[in-house]
């Protein structure tokens, strides 16, 4: 699924550079947790993690299990050390007013595919 | 080669500075990303571990030809029942650890799936020792 399209269907912001203007279709699987552990155990590539946890841990999880883009739900502001963790990473940071729930649903009616 | 890296308990803001080190020193040396991916999560967890319940720790990390070790020392509270920390969901992490998305009982079982050696010690009011080591290659 394109970046441009999970935009557009979630209402998101994008908020850091390079890394959210990737125009690829290498989105293919999410995962909704704010636990950061359970996020740990994937080992899927490809896939996207839609959570309510906005720290600077929600960005170091993502490079520690390779996940190149965060979608930050129900209207979380992720700060300057979030987004500058994000840039040098390679992973994007969107920030949208939906839920986790309202995130999950669309992408899923979308065809993003879910890990279990 | 040898890393060695100083961690501070309650620093969140910094915690994860060392794995991330460790994930690039292994990318450069083109290891298997599945296998950068099974250490960095040891790791990482690890490291949390440290941040989250000890005063102060040290982690040493020592790529070699075939293996990567990694040892990591603590200061702190150490752990009453070491097999009741291996099982998943137990946890006694604080309330600030668990804001930070941590602290869900997952830390120790996560090392132990992705490790291929780990052995842990540690002693009540003093600290926690564990020894990772994770092959480079399956042969």
């Amino acid at each position: 699924m394109l970046m441009t399209e999970i935009i557009k269907r979630i209402e998101a912001r994008p908020v850091c550079g390079d890394a959210c203007s990737l125009n690829t279709n290498e989105f293919e699987f999410a995962f909704a947790s704010d636990l950061m552990s359970d996020v740990l155990r994937l080992m899927r590539d490809n896939t996207m993690l839609i959570t309510g946890l906005c720290n600077v841990q929600t960005v170091r999880t993502a490079e520690m299990a390779e996940i190149k883009l965060i979608i930050i739900a129900r209207g979380k502001k992720a700060d300057a050390q979030m987004i500058k963790l994000a840039e040098e990473s390679g992973i994007c940071l969107l920030e949208t007013d939906y839920s986790v729930y309202r995130v999950s649903g669309e992408l899923y009616s979308y065809g993003i595919k879910p890990l279990y | 080669m040898e890393y060695v890296f100083e961690i501070n308990g309650g620093d969140f803001s910094s915690g994860g500075n060392a794995s991330s080190t460790i994930k690039r020193a292994l990318k450069e040396r083109n290891v298997d990303p599945l296998v950068i991916k099974r250490i960095v999560v040891a790791l990482f967890e690890a490291e949390i571990n440290v941040v989250a319940h000890a005063d102060h720790g040290t982690i040493t990390v020592i790529i070699e030809e075939h293996q990567v070790q990694m040892f990591v020392k603590d200061f702190g509270p150490g752990i009453e029942d070491i097999e009741l920390a291996m099982s998943e969901g137990y946890s006694t992490a604080s309330d600030t650890v668990r804001e930070m998305g941590f602290g869900a009982g997952m830390g120790l079982p996560n090392i132990k799936k992705n490790a291929d050696v780990f052995e842990i010690e540690s002693v009540k009011g003093l600290g926690t020792n564990a020894h990772i080591i994770i092959y480079l290659k399956n042969d």
